[in-house]
């Protein structure tokens, strides 16, 4: 709760700092607002408790999600160097955007109410819409935010429908009374209503996730919005758009287990298959890695139709190990795409001789996501695979391996431009921030791959 | 303890080797793999002849999943541990007449490899094993997709995701067998060999496991990444994948597959061996026809290996250690070998058999080496390849005669194309490629003596490397035979 309070004042704080014209203390500052944010958030660690009538709940579960996703931003904006030294007369409201965004993702990770869910979301959604959009004399950047606005709002419109529905069937917008009115549906004949309104909410939240057949919108959108925020997109809006449909499925309908099981099953094979086959025909590194933001959504999806103990933990686990690989290979594709033309994987070539630290990164990143051991995209496979193995639903990990072999066609193109063409531009120009932010991530990856005990039992 | 500096040590000195340039990289690296092969030496005289596992490690890994560090060294990882410790100083020292770019890159690469592999062959958990086992691929995409030939990049492609494809899948199996661990589970071998689990489910386990080995070693239909990584390779990269990678596959199969799914061997040995009699036979006659010569000795060496996989699934004492034995003799020939074709290519510039003749005339020692690693290739008596296609052969006889006397065909094959290879390359009229060539040099001597000694070696008293293995291979065959 602490944590919902701080980063709304730091947000404004922010916004004044603005004023002062020196976009080079915006960074610190709000770095400093963001390790705060963090080690205050752990306060309540232990310590469940809930807010505002019951809407909000503060547990474990909402306490590591908002860590994880307060550090995805502190790891993101390092890379926003091209704002400050451009002179971006936007910049604070840009941090300040990201950390009232964030506000809603941690809200989305700890409501207890469906409505605050809605809010969650939609705080986080309007965010986006104008982040998506704030190169505002660029073409692709507005079709990008106009485009996301258009089905976003179209998929909100859906989701509250959904909502509508399952509070008119139960009577209640409280998690526990909808559960306990779905595990009790022979008592009712509004039973039809509930479905409708879980069908419903199921397409809204898949649309936020990017979870197929409701992905179209992603790979235009993720291409067109720079590529700063692009990260942020596909990691926290991510993490925390799981996180949410995790609680949802099984804190709010488990009940109605039979009735969206195979709905959701279907909709997990759909995106892998979608999601890594579509990353496989790209010519455009970022475009890749939109469908690759598919690809992993369909992971994670898994763990959310096998719920068990170990699922809580894998989720997390890949939540994380997913955020710091691709903020890394994002943050090189910034640095590289700043100052090569397109995004191309051709962009890369002959980087391993250019820049030795820029392709390593991008290495550990691609190795990660296609989980190769020694990092923590391995791990964070295999615990997932462990926990829909354990639920008996093993030709759902063979197809899941089977698009993991396609995964490492797209995810290796990058790392043969780099290291086995020939250069094509002079030495990319890295600054020091970044550079150390690079190296950071590689090491974590690499401590995620070698003491993966120290991250899968925290809940 | 012992294990743990056989598997660390390469590592750290990588990590140096990666910071140093030309020429010190590569004395360096070198140097290192001296040290480990004395290493590997001490812990093969310190090791007690029996069945028991020793040189053991067991800390807790990931403890609240049950999977722990668990490494040691039985007589059959040992013979595998000696060979990766025996080739890799040569498959230095053979490279030293080349500059590489980058050398310090390449050679520490050469030694996270080798971590990699000693560490699939100590592995006792099966989560250690695949983690090694995968450690072990990523150097060599890197070392044949960087200084590899001109098509090396889709090639090296093709051969990565058709291994991690493979490996996949294993992870899969493993996965499935950690859950059926009783209590708080575990990936402890002990518990894999406890499992028993019902037939049905051992059927797909098998198949699921198995994938991966296959193509690694590689088992027909399997092979198709095989010939054209072998010939885009640089040449320490295919004496790597040749001599040491492909013993992982077959070590994988001894080690966590006939004994983990025992009943899932016995549906499906049959396939198994059809398989890999029609890899013999097919490899063979692809190599007769072949005209670049690590082609031929790459095709040679699908049919070499398929006579190893027919052995090992005969689940008897002559089967396996005769695979057992000749692993290590295939890694030594075929080490050999692709040097021997590495010296032609320097000196000639050419690979193709039809360009080359006469070197006899120019180079006797070279003939000598060349005729003698042929000899063992060829499985003539008093050599290494001799004593394993015997016992291997005996033991697919043992099996089922027909399969035993079409595997057979492998040795007049085997020598149709390789004597027909060595007639075209070292007789004849030399001509304007080959006139000149010079013979050996002083490093070249220093590889090619040590394989020499070993053809030997193994070929007149084999008991000194069957005696390690024996007692551990006995105890693995009563485990698969309770």
């Amino acid at each position: 709760m602490t944590s919902i309070i701080l980063l709304s004042v730091f947000g404004i704080i922010n916004l004044f700092l603005g004023f002062l014209k020196s976009n080079k203390i915006l960074l610190p500052a709000v770095i400093i607002f963001l390790a705060i944010v963090f080690g205050v958030n752990f306060l309540d660690w232990n310590n469940p408790q809930s807010h505002f009538n019951n809407m909000l709940t503060i547990d474990n579960f909402a306490v590591a999600f908002s860590a994880v996703m307060v550090l995805s931003l502190a790891l993101i904006l390092p890379f926003s160097r091209s704002y400050i030294n451009s002179g971006n007369p936007h910049l604070a409201e840009f941090y300040s955007i990201l950390m009232f965004s964030l506000v809603g993702a941690i809200m989305m990770v700890s409501y207890e109410n469906i409505i605050m869910l809605f809010l969650g979301i939609e705080i986080l959604s309007i965010a986006m819409y104008v982040m998506a959009g704030s190169h505002k004399k660029e073409l692709r950047s507005n079709e990008a935010a106009l485009k996301y606005l258009l089905m976003g709002s179209f998929a909100t419109g859906i989701l509250l429908f959904g909502f509508a529905l399952i509070y008119g069937a139960s009577g209640s917008f409280n998690i526990a009374e909808i559960a306990s009115f779905s595990s009790n549906t022979t008592a009712t004949d509004l039973l039809p209503m509930m479905e409708i309104g879980v069908l419903l909410v199921l397409v809204g939240i898949c649309f936020k996730i990017g979870a197929a057949p409701f992905h179209f919108w992603t790979p235009d959108v993720y291409e067109g919005t720079p590529t700063l925020f692009t990260t942020y997109m596909s990691t926290v809006v991510k993490t925390a758009g799981i996180a949410a449909f995790y609680k949802l499925v099984w804190a709010v309908f488990p009940g109605l287990n039979e009735f969206w099981y195979p709905t959701l099953v279907a909709i997990t094979v759909l995106t892998l298959v979608i999601g890594n086959i579509g990353a496989a025909i790209q010519t455009s590194f970022k475009r890749m890695m939109a469908y690759s933001s598919i690809a992993h959504a369909g992971y994670l999806l898994i763990a959310l139709t096998s719920f068990n103990d170990y699922s809580e933990n894998a989720v997390l686990f890949y939540a994380l190990s997913y955020t710091v690989a691709t903020v890394a290979a994002f943050g090189v594709l910034k640095l590289v795409s700043d100052q090569r033309e397109g995004e191309t994987y051709e962009m890369f070539n002959g980087l391993g001789r250019t820049n030795p630290l820029l392709a390593f990164a991008m290495t550990v990143a691609m190795c990660s996501l296609a989980s190769i051991p020694l990092t923590g995209g391995f791990f964070a496979k295999f615990f997932i695979f462990g926990s829909a193995i354990e639920a008996g639903a093993v030709w759902l990990v063979v197809v899941a391996i089977l698009m993991s072999a396609v995964s490492i066609y797209y995810y290796f193109r990058v790392v043969m431009a780099m290291y086995m063409k020939e250069p094509v531009g002079e030495k990319v120009a890295v600054d020091g921030f970044a550079a150390f932010m690079l190296i950071f991530l590689s090491i974590f990856t690499f401590i995620m791959g070698i003491f993966p005990g120290w991250f899968n039992n925290w809940l | 303890m012992l294990t743990a500096l056989l598997l660390f040590w390469p590592a750290l000195a990588g990590l140096l080797v990666l910071l140093m340039k030309g020429e010190a990289a590569k004395k360096t690296a070198f140097g290192a793999a001296v040290i480990e092969f004395l290493i590997a030496v001490y812990a093969a005289v310190s090791f007690e002849p029996n069945a028991a596992t020793q040189f053991e490690i067991n800390q807790p890994w990931i403890q609240n999943a049950g999977i722990s560090f668990h490494i040691g060294m039985d007589g059959i990882s040992l013979l595998l541990v000696l060979l990766t410790a025996f080739l890799v100083p040569l498959i230095i020292l053979s490279s030293f007449k080349h500059t590489y770019n980058n050398a310090g890159t390449f050679y520490a690469l050469i030694l996270f490899m080798q971590m990699g592999m000693i560490g699939s062959f100590v592995a006792l958990d099966a989560f250690v094993f695949y983690f090694f086992w995968e450690v072990a691929l990523i150097p060599i995409y890197f070392i044949c997709g960087i200084w590899g030939g001109e098509r090396r990049v889709p090639v090296t492609f093709k051969f990565f995701i058709y291994t991690i494809f493979g490996s996949l899948f294993m992870l899969v199996g493993f996965v499935y067998l950690y859950f059926q661990t009783p209590g708080t589970h575990t990936s402890d071998i002990s518990a894999f060999y406890n499992l028993a689990l019902s037939p049905e489910n051992q059927s797909w386990v098998f198949w699921f496991i198995f994938l991966a080995f296959a193509i690694k070693m590689p088992v027909f239909p399997f092979h198709t990444w095989q010939p054209d990584t072998y010939t885009e390779a640089p040449t320490p990269g295919t004496m790597l994948l040749s001599g040491i990678m492909l013993k992982m596959g077959i070590y994988g199969v001894i080690r966590w597959l006939l004994p983990v799914v025992p009943a899932g061997v016995a549906q499906w040995a049959d396939v198994v061996l059809v398989l890999a009699i029609i890899g013999i036979i097919y490899g063979a006659i692809i190599a007769i026809r072949q005209n670049d010569l690590k082609r031929l000795t790459a095709f040679s060496s699908i049919s070499h290996v398929g006579l190893i996989a027919a052995g090992l699934f005969t689940l008897n004492m002559q089967g396996l250690q005769g695979a057992m034995i000749q692993m290590l003799s295939h890694g030594i020939n075929v080490v050999g070998m692709f040097f021997l074709i590495d010296i032609i290519f320097r000196r000639t510039g050419t690979r193709e058999i039809k360009a080359l003749g006469g070197i006899t005339q120019y180079a006797k020692f070279f003939t000598i080496a060349f005729m003698i690693l042929l000899l063992g290739t060829v499985a003539l008596p008093l050599t290494n390849g001799f004593v394993g296609e015997f016992l291997l052969l005996s033991g697919v006889f043992q099996y089922n005669y027909i399969m035993g006397a079409v595997a057979g065909l492998t040795i007049i094959l085997g020598s149709v194309y390789l004597f027909r290879m060595f007639q075209r390359v070292m007789f004849g009229e030399a001509n304007t490629t080959t006139a000149k060539f010079t013979d050996l040099t002083a490093s070249e001597l220093a590889v090619l003596i040590p394989l020499i000694i070993l053809v030997f070696w193994i070929g007149l008293h084999p008991n000194t490397f069957l005696n390690i293995s024996e007692p551990a291979v006995q105890n693995l065959l009563s485990i698969i035979k309770r």
